[in-house]
């Protein structure tokens, strides 16, 4: 009894061969092997950043950066401001480029997506080979033809071409647009906007609850169209019109006043947004193919109109389909956005990681500020996805 | 209305069939059909027509037609135009024809990337054609690929060795796009086995792994291999830049194709795991044998675009400095002789990739529809 039988196999074959033991040694030695691995990169680091006498610290961030930047339009940023700033910065621009180029995707995306199911056979055509071209080029490449485009083949800012009255105008130098001033009394204008917001959803759910109530309808949408549009148009008269519009005007050897769009991101911005639309086209496509025709004739029979069909009916259930990918869409857009730096655009990629990096020499610390900017969004964004999916399940009993 | 019958010669019934109008077949009804069958259709099909008309014969005119294929440089080749930039001065991209392709590779040497590229097309043809005698062995021959294809391109073991750095153009572009391609799948597939591993610390590795990559742009990974990967080395090792791409690349594929096999994996009902367990299979042979044919064949789409995505990403390595076929044509655009060439440079790289990517798409495709067994609703 005391000696194993030569068919017992020792005690490390019977705990392999256990299912519930061998899980717990596989989970061991997969651990042992990551903690010794990071322990060991961990080591190689600190060993050699002090063999060239750097140390992990990110107080460089509250030095000058000493380095100009180009495009920012929401804070005020010199020379002579910090590296924060500087991230700050290039955060703003790179949240900046990627809500212009979603909202420009989605919008370019759906018009090519429902041309392309189109009935129309040209249409239907024009759609598929704008999309297969633009999808199986590198967005790189786009970006930089864009640019190449927009900076050697309009004209300089002398011979600017005028796009509309007088007021827009586009040079190699960009797009210019006249800007809004602010006059006092705006700022009521403001508040009664939003007032109007407010009041058009509270008219929208008293109206559902009437709806559901006594089966009465209300033209919700044009009622409510009405009140965000008047209810500030009024205010707008009774203040005086206080808005007046900057007009850029050729000075010297360029434009002042209005608001300046830069070349790199009208080639950033319309390159990520034609690209992505492509991928969102296909989406929108799947989308409304996915329901089948039997919902829309069953809406019919239910003597539901066109447009509610497509209201109540098409558009909840393609969007089921169509949201999930679409928000990765969004997410490659604004990595993509990281290509900025080819260009010169100063993003977040560019200023922290591109030219603070280059002149603290701190990788490790720049590096780190960068992914984490871009793991919070992506984790914003999919956190989103997941809120919406779940909010739009299917709920089936 | 018998009287009727009889003067025209046909009993009821027997009347042989009439063509079909003319204006509902052939090509007029098509015409009616699908470009003006109601007012908005006419209004689309003038539309569209005016779009091509404006767009399409000045486009051919400049690429074709006007296009200079012969010069020593753009002062001569503007000198041969009606006007200086009313045509493609393609001279441009055939005076660098062979740069474009083999980079900086020795003069010597170059007889090795041909072999390679034709070797490389074999495995292409051995693993793509299913008719062919020796299939296993074909199959054989692609797995070693990559390993002969580095053999050839860096030397040594009896070749002359050639360093890394003298690689690029369209040679650079194909090896990261191979590389990755080989590497990716088996890691992206064990990847997605082990986040629906049952051992939770298994499953949260992979979980972090897999969303870190898939969190940031590759351009931060590349950042990170090129400037701060040294410092993860022990000190006084170096690390050829390319292997170190090589390893981003194919580490950042490989966490999409993880997810794309990972939702291939939950395609499939349970029954298939039920059953394959009450055969009594062992969990590799269960995966080998019954899950993992049947989810690749699933996640097939997904993961030809994956593959696509990493050949286009592939240009990116430019902004760390490598010279693929975008770095080497941005580096001829600053030639004297060629300044301001930029659309047609862009237009020619544009164009290799389409062909590269849509071949593949089309492939997959075809692929798809082949190995369609009808089992799925």
């Amino acid at each position: 009894m005391v000696q194993a039988s030569p068919n017992t196999p020792n005690i490390f074959l019977r705990l392999w061969r256990n299912e519930g033991s061998r899980g717990v040694i596989i989970q061991i030695v997969t651990m042992v092997v990551l903690f010794a691995l990071i322990a060991a990169i961990a080591r190689n680091v600190v060993v050699n950043l002090a063999e060239v006498g750097k140390e992990f610290s990110f107080a460089f961030l509250s030095w000058p950066a000493a380095y100009d930047i180009g495009f920012s339009p929401f804070i005020e940023y010199t020379n002579q401001s910090t590296h924060l700033r500087a991230a700050v910065v290039g955060l703003l621009n790179t949240l900046l480029v990627a809500v212009c180029g979603c909202i420009l995707a989605s919008v370019l995306g759906f018009t090519l997506g429902i041309m392309r199911l189109s009935s129309n056979w040209l249409v239907s055509r024009i759609s598929y080979v704008f999309v297969e071209f633009m999808r199986n080029v590198p967005v790189l490449i786009h970006i930089l033809a864009f640019y190449a485009l927009v900076v050697t083949l309009l004209p300089p800012a002398k011979k600017a071409i005028d796009v509309g009255a007088g007021a827009f105008f586009l040079s190699n130098r960009g797009f210019y647009t006249p800007s809004p001033v602010f006059e006092p009394g705006a700022g009521m204008v403001g508040i009664v906007i939003i007032l109007a917001i407010v009041i058009a959803v509270g008219f929208k759910r008293w109206a559902k609850q009437v709806q559901d109530r006594t089966g009465k309808a209300y033209p919700v949408f044009w009622i409510s169209t009405a009140i965000i549009i008047a209810l500030p148009g009024i205010a707008f008269l009774t203040a005086g019109m206080p808005l007046s519009w900057d007009i850029p005007a050729l000075k010297g050897f360029n434009f002042k006043g209005g608001m300046a769009i830069k070349p790199e991101f009208l080639a950033l911005c319309l390159a990520l947004s034609y690209y992505t639309a492509c991928f969102i086209s296909e989406i929108v496509r799947a989308g409304i193919l996915a329901i089948s025709r039997g919902q829309s004739e069953a809406a019919h029979a239910l003597g539901l109109q066109n447009n509610r069909t497509l209201q109540l009916v098409i558009i909840p259930q393609a969007l089921r389909v169509i949201v999930p990918p679409l928000c990765s869409q969004y997410l490659n857009l604004t990595k993509n956005s990281s290509l900025a730096i080819a260009i010169g655009y100063m993003d977040i990629t560019a200023t922290i990681g591109g030219i603070s990096l280059m002149q603290t020499g701190k990788e490790m610390e720049t590096m780190m500020i960068v992914m984490g900017v871009y793991l919070v969004i992506s984790l914003a964004i999919s956190s989103f996805m997941n809120w919406f999916n779940h909010r739009i399940k299917l709920t089936e009993r | 209305m018998a009287q009727n019958h009889t003067t025209h010669g046909y009993a009821p019934g027997a009347h042989p069939d009439l063509p079909p109008p003319v204006r509902t077949t052939g090509p007029i009804g098509w015409i009616r059909a699908n470009l003006l069958s109601s007012p908005l259709n006419i209004t689309l099909t003038l539309l569209s027509a005016w779009l091509l008309w404006s767009i399409v014969p000045p486009a051919l005119n400049w690429a074709l037609f006007d296009a200079i294929w012969s010069a020593t440089d753009r002062k001569d080749c503007w000198a041969q135009m009606d006007e200086p930039r009313a045509g493609a001065c393609w001279a441009f991209i055939r005076g660098s024809f062979r740069l474009f392709i083999y980079g900086w590779y020795p003069e010597p040497e170059r007889w090795r990337v041909n072999v390679a590229f034709i070797l490389l097309l074999l495995a292409i043809v051995g693993v793509l054609r299913d008719n062919l005698p020796g299939k296993k062995y074909w199959l054989w021959f692609a797995v070693a690929f990559p390993f002969i294809g580095a053999w050839l391109i860096v030397g040594g073991f009896g070749l002359t060795p050639v360093g890394t750095q003298k690689l690029g153009g369209i040679l650079l572009t194909v090896i990261i796009g191979v590389t990755g391609i080989t590497f990716s799948l088996p890691l992206g597939i064990a990847l997605a086995l082990g986040r629906r591993s049952e051992l939770p610390a298994l499953r949260a590795a992979c979980v972090i792994f897999i969303e870190f990559i898939r969190g940031v742009p590759l351009i931060t990974l590349l950042f990170v291999a090129s400037t701060m990967l040294t410092y993860f080395l022990p000190p006084g090792s170096t690390f050829d830049l390319l292997m170190r791409v090589l390893i981003m690349v194919t580490l950042f594929s490989a966490a999409y194709i993880a997810e794309v096999v990972r939702g291939g994996l939950q395609g499939l009902s349970s029954g298939q795991y039920e059953a394959a367990d009450s055969l009594g299979l062992t969990y590799w042979k269960a995966h080998r044998l019954i899950i993992l044919p049947q989810a690749l064949k699933i996640s097939i789409p997904g993961i030809v675009n994956t593959f696509i995505g990493l050949y286009k990403d592939s240009v990116l390595v430019l902004i760390i400095g490598m010279m693929d076929i975008l770095g080497l044509g941005r580096a001829r655009l600053n030639d004297p002789d060629w300044l301001g060439l930029a659309p047609e440079l862009y237009l020619f790289i544009a164009l290799f990739f389409f062909l590269c990517c849509f071949s593949m798409a089309r492939y997959s495709l075809s692929l798809e529809k082949k190995l369609e067994t009808g089992h799925a609703q």
